[in-house]
């Protein structure tokens, strides 16, 4: 049997991971409605003084879309793995790190970069300062990738399992801290006036490592729980 | 073949091994309370009292060997997980998760003694810390991996997937850890430095060195008899472990009859 | 010995840690032995139920 390019294996799963999630798309509203949710309960708990909302707004935001971003990392390969398809995946000729860079990729546009466009809206709700107004989301475009790739290996090593949701959480958010941090950082110090080009260059370096190495290590994390 | 690497995948064989640990164990766990007495009364006895701290730097006989530890195992872990994935040698993978538990419980125990120390020296039971933050990380890793063992049915794959983590995790460190850094001098300046550049005394030296010897000692005792376990556990199937658990049953009826 | 106890006005503070220190590492030390024992029965079990099915092949 004569097997495609990888460019055209990589194409046709970009192709079909994409028809899927149109079929769902009333899914893809789940991400951005949490994330709408817990940003509204913090003025709830914490009072409405704009005052204060704004000194908190950047990592509320920060928070609320990490972790909607930590709940739909769920559906990355459960319907794959529940239809067998992931396991043709992995046996495939193909290099299975691109393949699942391709999955990655696709799962990031489909569920962070409308919580990307969402935010300057939940950052509104929260009085988020001018200052904050474009780091916030360049901030979130360097962050989410980057939480997408290292959520990812943490999936394919839970992959089998019934109930993984609080052990996903387990699993991931202490990875994230680093993420967190120097994302939410940045917002902070470009609240306060201070330059925050660094954070955000450290979030581009650890970006280019993760998308060079997180495909490979989610590649034989799928094998371990696969085989 | 020679000698050397037959001797190694003799002592490598789970039934030599389980013999050989069995042996080891209850010497470890004798030295280390050995050490541990002589270290606690160096430590809280002998050695003077510290003139800017009083008596409760005497919490560092503890707390300092117990972080040592929780850092340790974790390398430890982390390093019997490579070779367990590299060489897919099966010792390897119990002795890595044999060590999780372990180490967790020196975190644990490292957490709440600084938090002790803490609330007389900075009047707070907790701060945020680089070093607390990181340290607190690193339970949360701990826990990760066992809760991934313990989640998955089938023991060896248990494990290869845990090591995988244990691994990921030992990249992640030293990256929270210049993170947190980063985020607390973004903050304020780190005011407390417990150790800074002030020698420490040698009457203090001494008791810090032997507890920190007693921690491994002990830790090497528990990693054995969880690996036994583990052994058993993996070759439940195999002879050597039956007519060890039907032994083990002929001497408690024995002991039963008798008594 | 009240001297030492009170850890010159320390002791609320000291004698808690060191308490910490040998309950999570009793607890630590017990566990396995815990396990062991359930080990081998679970382990008894299994052999007790291939058994009589061993028996019956010969």
């Amino acid at each position: 049997m004569k097997s495609g390019t990888t460019f055209a294996a990589c194409a046709a799963l970009i192709r079909r991971d994409l028809t899927l999630i149109w079929r769902r798309r009333g899914d893809a509203l789940n991400p951005i409605l949490f994330a709408l949710i817990v940003v509204a309960l913090f003025p709830l708990a914490l009072g409405p003084e704009p005052e204060n909302l704004r000194r908190i707004a950047a990592g509320v935001v920060f928070v609320a879309i990490l972790l909607a971003g930590l709940l739909a990392l769920d559906t990355l390969f459960r319907g794959d793995y529940e239809d067998g398809s992931l396991e043709q995946l992995v046996l495939s000729p193909h290099p299975l790190s691109l393949l699942l860079a391709c999955k990655i990729a696709v799962h990031w546009l489909t569920t962070a970069l409308p919580l990307i466009a969402v935010a300057p809206l939940l950052g509104e709700l929260l009085h988020q300062s001018e200052a904050v107004r474009w780091v916030l989301p360049t901030a979130l475009l360097l962050a989410t990738p980057l939480l997408s790739l290292i959520g990812a290996v943490c999936v394919a090593l839970t992959v089998g399992m019934q109930r993984s949701g609080m052990l996903l959480a387990l699993l991931v958010l202490p990875l994230y801290v680093p993420v967190l941090i120097f994302g939410a950082g940045a917002c902070n110090a470009a609240q306060i006036g201070l330059p925050y080009a660094a954070p955000l260059l450290w979030l581009g370096a650890a970006l280019v490592l993760a998308l060079v190495l997180a495909p490979l290590a989610c590649a034989a994390a799928l094998r371990i729980s696969l085989s | 073949m020679n000698s050397l690497t037959l001797w190694f995948h003799k002592i490598g064989s789970p039934r030599t091994f389980y013999r050989i640990a069995g042996a080891v164990a209850p010497w470890c766990y004798g030295a280390a309370l050995a050490l541990g007495a002589v270290g606690l009364y160096g430590g809280l006895v002998l050695a003077p009292t510290d003139y800017q701290q009083g008596d409760a730097y005497r919490i560092i006989f503890i707390h300092v060997p117990c972080a040592w530890m929780g850092l340790f195992a974790y390398i430890f872990m982390a390093a019997n997980a490579f070779i367990a994935l590299v060489w897919r040698i099966k010792l390897s993978e119990i002795l890595s998760m044999a060590s999780a538990p372990v180490g967790a419980a020196f975190t644990f125990i490292t957490l709440v003694t600084g938090s002790l120390w803490g609330k007389p020296m900075w009047g707070t039971w907790w701060t945020w810390d680089a070093r607390l933050t990181s340290e607190l990380v690193l339970l949360f890793l701990y826990l990760g991996v066992i809760g991934l063992y313990h989640a998955i049915e089938d023991r060896r794959q248990a494990a290869r997937a845990a090591g995988f983590l244990a691994l990921i995790g030992i990249v992640n460190l030293p990256i929270v850890h210049f993170s947190v850094n980063w985020w607390n001098t973004l903050h304020q300046g780190s005011t407390v430095r417990l150790l800074g550049p002030s020698k420490i005394d040698a009457a203090m030296l001494w008791p810090l060195l032997t507890m920190a010897l007693a921690t491994h000692l002990y830790f090497f005792g528990s990693l054995l008899l969880r690996t036994r376990i583990g052994l058993l556990e993996l070759d439940g199937g195999k002879d050597w472990a039956r007519s060890i658990a039907l032994g083990e049953s002929h001497e408690r009826a024995g002991a039963r009859t008798h008594g | 010995m009240a001297e030492f106890l009170a850890m010159g006005g320390y002791g609320g503070y000291v004698w808690p840690s060191y308490a910490v220190f040998f309950i999570v590492l009793a607890i630590d030390a017990f566990a396995p032995r815990v396990q062991r024992k359930r080990v081998l029965a679970e382990l008894r079990g299994r052999l007790k139920r291939r058994q009589p099915r061993n028996e019956a092949a010969s």
